[in-house]
C-alpha cells in the first residue's frame, strides 16, 4: 500500500455505523452558528455512496414540504456528528437516481423483512 | 534559499478543526543528498548541487557515477542546482529533508505536466466548442486565425492545436498544509503539475 493509500486509510472514525444505500438515516449535521454551534438532523434515503476512506461521501435525499432536498455528506469530516440508521432498505441498484424522477408512492423503498 | 527535490505521490484531503476539507498533494520530499558544493572559488558563484531518488548503477553513465562516489551517495535519480547568496553551511555528502521546508508558508512547485500529446484548440487553449447540430461542420474547429489582405498574416502566438502538455511548469504561492519530518512528506494545498511518482522541485516562495 502505498503511502497516500495509507493517509486515506488511517485515523477514519469508527463511531459511524454500517448503512448501505437504500437505508433511511439520520445524519446529524454540526452547524456554526456565529460563536455558537448547534445540532442540525437530517433524516433521508441514501441514495449514492462515492468515494473510500477519507474521502467517502453519502447523498442523502428526503422530501421536506413537497419539496426534494438532496444534501452530499463527507462521511469522515468532523461536522458530521453522527450517523444512525433509522430504517434498512431493500433495494436493486447501487445509485437511486430513479427516484429523482418519482414522488409519492413511486418513490417508495421497500424495507428489509426480517 | 535552498529548495529540495520530491517525488509527487498523489492527491487526498484533509479536514480542518472547523469542518473544511482541503484538498492536499502529497510529496515525499527528500531525503535529498548534495553531491556538489560549488563556491566563488571554484566555479565563480555560490550554489549547492543535490540529488534525489534512486537509480542503478548500470543505468548510470561512468561520469556521473563517479561524481556520485565523491559525495558517499548510491546513483540517484535527479540532481538539481540551488543558487545561494554568501555564507551557507552546507557540505558534500550532507543529507536535507523536509525540516528545511518544516517553517515554510506558502512554497512554489516546479513539475513537467502530464504529456497530452498533439491536442486540439479546445483542450489546449480552451476555446469553446462549435454548434454541433444544424448542418454544422465545425463542432471542434478552431475558427478564423486573422483578418484579410491587411495584415495579410498570421500573428505571432495565435492559438493553434499542437503537442500539450509534457513541458515543465511552476505553481507559485501553494499554502503548506503539513509537513511529516519523519517520512519526509509535504502536503500542499491543491494539484501539482505531473503525474503520480513524477518528479517535483519544491522552493519557499519569495
Amino acid at each position: 500500500m502505498n503511502i497516500v493509500e495509507k493517509m486515506r486509510a488511517t485515523g477514519l472514525r469508527e463511531d459511524l455505523p454500517d448503512f448501505n444505500i437504500g437505508d433511511t438515516i439520520n445524519v446529524a449535521v454540526r452547524i456554526q452558528e456565529g460563536a455558537k454551534t448547534r445540532i442540525q438532523n437530517f433524516i433521508g434515503a441514501v441514495i449514492a455512496r462515492q468515494g473510500t476512506g477519507l474521502e467517502a461521501s453519502v447523498t442523502v435525499r428526503k422530501i421536506s414540504g413537497g419539496v426534494a432536498v438532496e444534501r452530499i455528506f463527507p462521511v469522515e469530516s468532523p461536522n458530521v456528528d453522527s450517523i444512525t440508521v433509522k430504517k434498512r432498505g431493500r433495494i436493486r441498484r447501487a445509485k437511486l437516481y430513479y427516484l429523482r424522477g418519482r414522488t409519492g408512492r413511486k418513490a417508495r423503498i421497500r424495507e428489509v423483512r426480517r | 534559499m535552498i529548495g529540495l527535490i520530491g517525488k509527487k505521490l498523489g492527491m487526498t484531503r484533509q479536514f480542518q478543526e472547523n469542518g473544511r476539507s482541503v484538498p492536499v498533494t502529497v510529496i515525499e520530499a527528500g531525503p535529498c543528498v548534495v553531491t556538489q558544493v560549488k563556491s566563488e572559488a571554484s566555479d565563480g558563484y555560490t550554489a549547492v548541487q543535490i540529488g534525489f531518488g534512486a537509480k542503478k548503477p548500470k543505468n548510470t553513465p561512468m561520469p556521473m557515477q563517479g561524481h556520485f562516489r565523491k559525495a558517499g551517495t548510491d546513483p540517484l535519480r535527479k540532481v538539481m542546482e540551488f543558487r545561494l547568496e554568501g555564507e551557507h553551511s552546507f557540505k558534500l555528502g550532507d543529507t536535507i529533508g523536509v525540516d528545511i521546508l518544516a517553517e515554510a508558508v506558502k512554497v512554489d512547485v516546479t513539475g513537467i505536466t502530464k504529456g497530452r500529446g498533439f491536442s486540439g484548440n479546445i483542450k489546449r487553449h480552451g476555446h469553446h466548442r462549435g454548434p454541433a447540430g444544424h448542418g454544422s461542420k465545425n463542432v471542434r474547429m478552431m475558427g478564423s486565425i486573422g483578418m484579410h489582405t491587411f495584415p495579410g498574416r498570421v500573428f505571432p502566438g495565435k492559438a493553434m492545436p499542437g503537442q500539450y502538455g509534457n513541458k515543465q511548469e511552476t505553481k507559485k504561492n501553494l499554502t503548506v498544509v503539513a509537513v511529516d519530518q519523519e517520512r519526509n512528506l509535504i502536503l500542499v494545498k491543491g494539484s501539482v503539475p505531473g503525474h503520480r511518482n513524477g518528479v517535483v522541485y519544491i522552493r519557499p516562495s519569495r
